[in-house]
């Protein structure tokens, strides 16, 4: 029927046409983090990741070799900030990496130091989710999400998660 | 998407050639929107047609009943006059937000992701948005303003208006917008800075440090600065990140800074300046601190330039830095790395030898006086009270010792903070401390006015701290929305409602679509130049830009 109406009255076509058109051609703002939301083109570059919210929920993602694990999360809004777009000028993508992987990633630099300390409930595990790339080494590893991203109390208050 | 059911009834929806025109409908329900909000993809399912019967003009509307997300089309046959206007018709409250820096963004950002149908509009006073993102991030630290990207993705939701070169408080008062909004939003910021109020600080060659950052950065208000560079050694009283930017742009070699967004004659004035040294001064010791250690150790590693620190300063501290906490550990760690001379490498020690430049901390040192030349022409120097330290750690406080000392130079940026200052009588303000009263960002007393940012919690922090305060109000204002606290009000509401007021005053709202095209000629001039941009100066320029 759509075809039907799209041919009797052309009027109708070019008016879908403009619609279809603009809306594919919605402009997304400078985008990096493409690279992740290609979906993974055989199994073996699978590298399987799980996030866990604030709240305890699991995220299982299958991921793939070369996500960067912050990028990552975005595809699939998973709420880790990303303020400086990954270039190591904020701490809003700090996660705390699951013990048994933390050797497998790739030492802290310097810069992702300075940046982490700004970052409140630091923890031992605590890393930059943007500095992080997954290879099949990391299949199965676990971040999880620390309960804020910026404590502005400099007193040492924690406010009520919200 | 089923177009087929853009058509009800067995009648023609559209007719004619399809063109789209925005603009602003006199009809008391619709909106002035931006061009690309019709091009938003739509829903039809059970819409009703509508048509007047005047010859020559048949207006055909289209609504689609979901609710919530009813749009209309109004489409005049007549050729050549085809408009289409896209209109919400369930009014979504309209909120207004006073500031487009980091602050106006992130709460704007929240309220349009938890609120399906509020209308923001960000009120700016100048033609150009974001605030000391483009006004105070040093321009050697450009991945710090990637977070453009996100206030340009704010912008460009359908239901978020920019209205630059509107000055709240004089183009429209505060108590004009809470009639026009159903909740207002200071998130104005401070422009002003704080004051030692000594004497000498109005001779030539002292500047705030926030004028000097202007200067540097391209606002308009500081562009005439001509800050007085022929002198050797320049003192910075204060000892945050906007000391160690200050300090930074004086001594970074011209190579790296004539490549970045630095302004024209900043680039020109830094190519003859003879600073060679910096002493940058603060009231405290090494543990009160308020810079951070990637600005630091920026610092340290800056090209052709020698750290000049008394190890004598920082006597005893190997012991306490064990029982510190890690961020204030890792810089005094930093701090005391830096300051034992000769330098870690021999490799470094040659650097450090051969350097052309200092830059210098001191301690426990308070301005009395600014002292001037002889001829009173200009500074000459600073009378500096002696200190120490009563208490410890973060509140540990400066007691004069009655010593005093002075300290040779021939410039004086003063960098102890900024400062907020009242927009309107009729918004309340706390003097003493700079900002507006509030709770949780809801300001005291007032239903339906809410504040963010640095005049809410005062002028510290980065930009992320401000990103998790403008999320605080945006909730605020969420939950009394949807709460019932506020009361959106029906008929002509928002930016139709203050719009005709600011025509009535000649005044122009610079829209988003239009910063676009100052922005495109910002980076056009700067490419030319092998800059990311070359800005625009002056207010009167950009608005020619935007209205072109």
């Amino acid at each position: 029927m759509a075809a039907a109406i799209r041919t009797k009255f052309p009027v109708l076509r070019r008016f879908s046409q403009v619609i279809f058109a603009s809306f594919s051609s919605v402009s997304s703002p400078l985008r990096h983090g493409d690279y992740e939301y290609q979906d993974p083109k055989s199994e073996d570059e699978i590298v399987n990741i799980t996030y866990v919210q604030k709240d305890g929920e699991r995220i299982p993602i299958r991921g793939k070799v070369g996500d960067n694990v912050m990028y990552l999360a975005h595809r699939y809004d998973i709420p880790i900030e990303g303020a400086c777009e990954a270039s190591l000028a904020c701490c809003t993508c700090h996660v705390y990496v699951h013990d048994d992987y933390s050797d497998r990633i790739q030492e802290a630099t310097e810069e992702e130091e300075d940046m982490l300390d700004m970052a409140p409930f630091l923890k031992e595990s605590s890393r930059l989710s943007c500095q992080i790339t997954l290879s099949k080494d990391l299949d199965g590893i676990e971040v999880t999400l620390p309960q804020a991203t910026r404590n502005f109390y400099v007193d040492g208050h924690v406010p009520e998660p919200h | 998407m089923d177009v087929k059911t853009g058509y009800v009834a067995g009648r023609l929806a559209f007719r004619g050639v399809l063109c789209r025109i925005s603009g602003i409908s006199t009809a008391a329900h619709c909106h002035a929107v931006k061009k690309h909000s019709c091009e938003t993809v739509f829903k039809f399912s059970q819409r009703s047609l509508y048509q007047t019967s005047t010859p020559g003009q048949h207006r055909w509307f289209c609504h689609n009943s979901t609710p919530g997300q009813h749009r209309w089309f109004c489409h005049t046959a007549t050729p050549s006059q085809h408009r289409w206007f896209c209109h919400t018709s369930t009014p979504g409250p309209h909120v207004c937000i006073v500031g487009s820096g980091p602050a106006g963004f992130y709460t704007a950002q929240h309220i349009l992701k938890n609120h399906k149908t509020a209308r923001v509009d960000i009120y700016e006073k100048l033609p150009v948005p974001f605030g000391l993102v483009r006004f105070g991030v040093a321009p050697d630290h450009p991945e710090v303003k990637n977070v453009i990207n996100t206030f340009t993705n704010t912008a460009s939701n359908e239901r978020c208006s920019f209205l630059g070169n509107v000055t709240v408080g004089r183009d429209v008062t505060v108590a004009e917008l809470r009639q026009a909004y159903d909740a207002v939003i200071m998130s104005y910021g401070a422009d002003a800075d704080k004051e030692f109020g000594i004497p000498g600080e109005d001779l030539s060659g002292v500047y705030s440090a926030r004028a000097f950052v202007g200067w540097y950065n391209g606002l308009p208000q500081d562009k005439h600065l001509a800050p007085m560079l022929d002198t050797d050694t320049a003192v910075v009283l204060g000892q945050g990140n906007v000391a160690l930017d200050v300090a930074r742009i004086l001594l970074t070699p011209l190579s790296i800074l004539k490549i970045t967004d630095i302004t024209d004659h900043a680039a020109a004035a830094l190519e003859t300046s003879q600073v060679k040294t910096v002493y940058i001064v603060g009231r405290r010791g090494p543990l009160q601190t308020a810079f951070t250690i990637k600005e630091l150790r920026e610092m340290t590693k800056l090209p052709d330039c020698r750290p000049l620190l008394d190890p004598a300063d920082f006597a005893g501290l190997e012991d306490k830095v064990k029982s510190l906490q890690r961020p204030r550990k890792r810089l005094t760690e930093l701090l005391i790395k830096t300051a034992q001379t000769g330098g870690a490498t021999a490799q470094e020690a040659q650097r450090l030898a051969q350097a052309t430049k200092e830059w210098g901390l001191k301690f426990l040192r308070s301005p009395l006086e600014i002292l001037s030349s002889e001829d009173g022409s200009r500074v000459s120097g600073i009378r500096l009270g002696v200190n120490q330290l009563e208490g410890s750690d973060s509140s540990a406080r400066a007691v004069p010792t009655g010593e005093t000392e002075v300290l040779s130079c021939g410039l004086v940026l003063r960098s102890i903070g900024y400062k907020s200052e009242p927009i309107d009588d009729t918004v309340p303000f706390d003097s003493q401390k700079g900002v507006i009263p509030n709770e949780a960002g809801r300001v005291t007393g007032c239903k339906g006015l809410y504040c963010s940012g640095w005049v809410r919690r005062g002028p510290t922090g980065v930009i992320l701290t401000t990103m998790t305060d403008g999320f605080e109000t945006g909730k605020a204002v969420v939950d009394d929305l949807t709460t019932g606290i506020l009361q959106p009000v029906g008929g002509v509401r928002g930016q139709e409602w203050i719009q005709p007021l600011l025509q009535k005053k000649g005044i122009q709202a610079v829209t988003f679509e239009d910063w676009n095209k100052i922005d495109s000629e910002e980076m056009m001039r700067g490419e030319k130049v092998g800059k990311p941009r070359e800005k625009i100066l002056d207010v009167k320029e950009m608005l020619q830009v935007a209205q072109s």
